[in-house]
């Protein structure tokens, strides 16, 4: 017999994780009608939601807030036990009480990004002018537009500038986007494992992910809550597709190596005989249970449409020319996704503009999946750059 | 050449290793620091740990690294300077024309691969450039040459020659040659003796080539009138 189901279904029903949707275990700032958010393609959005969660406090003067963006598949649930997953928060290594983001001296805010699926407005939301989810009628949406939507959160939260903005792949596209659209705001910037524009191989890789999802006859053009059905296969593959190129081929193998998978000998089948395989098996399968295949094709498409020198005719160095905001990119050795050369690129540019920019590169065979593991001599450095950042603002410091 | 000095009251240059409370600076660090206007914008080139980054700091001087080893960035970016990792022969070409006030290159020259083309890159980054370097006329190398007939070895440079990183050497002499060659304007040069003071000043281009370990150079872009 042979199995060839890769990803199993899941066991939290799509129909059960839609009520993080549209009504999120977290703080939701609702914009109404009055308050649209103008979309790269042209459509105003309203009304839209974005969920957020907080940590800390805000100081009096509000200028102790730092906004941490999350990554592909994120969410706000930086620091706290996920509503999903029952699991601790993806950020843990960075973000809490005498952390490099010390919860006990910064007012950390967290967003589900525009297009996500935890409870700001994406595709797997109620469209409130037909009642309907709004699937593939949702707009497609851009790094610049996510950036719009925190910015108004921020506003919303009474904070002019932040005192810094984190973020590690799609959420360092986004840290990048604040500092370009609003150097004003942003004080400083810690941006980790990403890049001013998206690769043609990330590009590709983004493509077959997608074709993937839209493969599986369960995706139903898109509307697969009405149908009753859900694309776990194609959702599944496209996450260990995805999942490869987080990893490192020396991380793989000193992970799993050749070993079998509970058995001693081939079973000369397509069973996951290997635990490379029953680990991308295991990843797939958990991942639909928390995802929803839509948002993925729609956050994929906004990492791919990621391109700030194109903004200011292919001159990134304009981008950023004489901001103030004190920066710090970092990348890691084995980062294939986001290799180092790309974050010099980047800092090539912000030198080129006279910005103030430290660039650290870590040497790690985790791959781009570093940024979210305890990988120490990044986190002291994210520490101590925040730290500096923090004497120059006049903020507490550790260790003064 | 019209030479302009000054005496520094400088610290030595090669004190025991003890715990850095503020005023304990290497010596050339302090004289390098000292030739630098207030408010300036700086590049440090080869900036090590970061030592003179944050003697310049200290003084309100906005001050900027680039470091080839990933250790030496490291620290330095954990000390909040704002330093990248980067190569003098190889990403000086990244950075705008005018960018800084004063480019330093301190006891990196003698590493380079292109030592002409790198300083002939400081004076287009920065209006000014401050040099250091070992020299290689100094005594205590010529007597290891003439008398042992090996490559030297001293204090400051104990490196073998089939592992120092050391693939330029230069006197004084050479250097200040090479900086006529290139139309470099010298504002002023100091040569250190082992222990990082200063040499007299009033001494004769021998004398400073014989006995200086190390010279610093603070140099300008020779205004192209004035030449031929």
């Amino acid at each position: 017999m042979v199995n060839v189901e890769l990803v199993k279904s899941p066991v939290v029903r799509p129909d059960e994780r839609r009520q993080e949707v549209d009504h999120p275990t977290s703080l939701v700032a609702a914009f109404g009608m009055d308050q649209p958010l103008r979309l790269d393609c042209g459509v105003d959005l309203a009304p839209f939601q974005i969920a957020y969660q907080t940590y800390g406090t805000l100081n009096a003067d509000k200028s102790n807030a730092i906004l941490v963006c999350h990554a592909l598949t994120g969410d706000q649930h930086v620091a706290n036990i996920n509503p999903i997953t029952g699991k601790p928060g993806w950020w843990q290594t960075l973000v809490g009480p005498g952390k490099a983001l010390d919860t006990e001296r910064y007012f950390i805010i967290s967003s589900n990004v525009l297009g996500g699926c935890m409870g700001s407005t994406g595709p797997a939301s109620t469209n409130p002018a037909t009642g309907k989810i709004w699937g593939l009628d949702f707009p497609v949406i851009t790094i610049p537009d996510m950036v719009r939507a925190q910015a108004m959160l921020i506003d919303s939260l009474g904070i002019g500038q932040l005192f810094c903005v984190v973020g590690g792949s799609m959420g360092g596209m986004q840290t990048l986007q604040w500092t370009a659209a609003y150097p004003e705001r942003v004080f400083s910037a810690l941006a980790v494992a990403c890049s001013t524009r998206h690769s043609a191989q990330n590009i590709a890789f983004h493509e077959l992910g997608r074709q993937a999802v839209m493969a599986d006859p369960d995706w139903r053009g898109g509307r697969y809550f009405e149908e009753g059905t859900h694309p776990h296969r194609g959702l599944g593959v496209a996450r260990m597709a995805a999942h490869i190129t987080y990893l490192s081929d020396a991380a793989l193998h000193r992970k799993f190596g050749r070993r079998m998978q509970d058995r001693e000998l081939p079973t000369f089948s397509f069973d996951a005989d290997f635990q490379v395989e029953s680990y991308l098996r295991y990843q797939g399968s958990s991942f639909v249970e928390r995802f929803d295949a839509n948002s993925y094709l729609y956050l994929t498409r906004a990492m791919d449409y990621f391109d700030i020198a194109a903004d200011h005719d292919g001159k990134l160095s304009e981008a950023f020319r004489d901001t103030q905001t004190r920066f710090c990119l970092m990348s890691f050795t084995s980062d294939w996704l986001f290799p180092t050369a790309e974050s010099r690129d980047v800092v090539h540019a912000l030198n080129a503009g006279g910005v103030r920019v430290s660039f650290a590169e870590i040497e790690t065979d985790k791959g781009h999946d570093a940024f979210l593991l305890d990988v120490p001599e990044f986190l002291d450095i994210a520490g101590a750059f925040l730290n500096s950042a923090a004497s120059v603002r006049g903020l507490p410091v550790v260790g003064a | 050449m019209e030479l302009q000095q000054k005496v520094l009251p400088l610290k030595s240059a090669v004190a025991t290793p003890a715990p850095r409370g503020t005023q304990d600076y290497r010596g050339d660090h302090l004289l390098v620091a000292e030739m630098i206007k207030p408010g300036s914008k700086v590049l440090d080139v080869g900036c090590g740990d970061g030592d003179l980054l944050q003697l310049l700091e200290s003084r309100g001087i906005d001050g900027r690294g680039i470091e080839l080893s990933r250790e030496g960035v490291n620290r330095c970016v954990g000390k909040g300077l704002a330093v990248v990792q980067g190569d003098a022969d190889t990403d000086l070409i990244n950075y705008p024309d005018d960018a800084f006030d004063y480019v330093i290159l301190s006891q990196t020259l003698q590493a380079t691969r292109q030592p002409r083309v790198v300083l002939e890159n400081l004076l287009r980054i920065g209006r000014s450039a401050i040099v250091s370097f070992p020299n290689f006329g100094f005594w205590k190398m010529r007597v290891q040459l003439l008398v042992g007939g090996r490559m030297p070895r001293t204090e400051n440079l104990p490196a073998t020659w089939y592992d120092t990183p050391n693939i330029h050497f230069c006197t004084i002499k050479d250097f200040v040659q090479l900086c006529d060659e290139i139309n470099v304007k010298m504002e002023r040069a100091v040569a250190l003796d082992l222990y990082g003071r200063p040499l007299r000043l009033n001494a004769p281009w021998w004398f400073w080539n014989m006995f200086g370990e190390q010279g610093v150079f603070l140099l300008s872009r020779a205004s192209k009138s004035s030449q031929p």
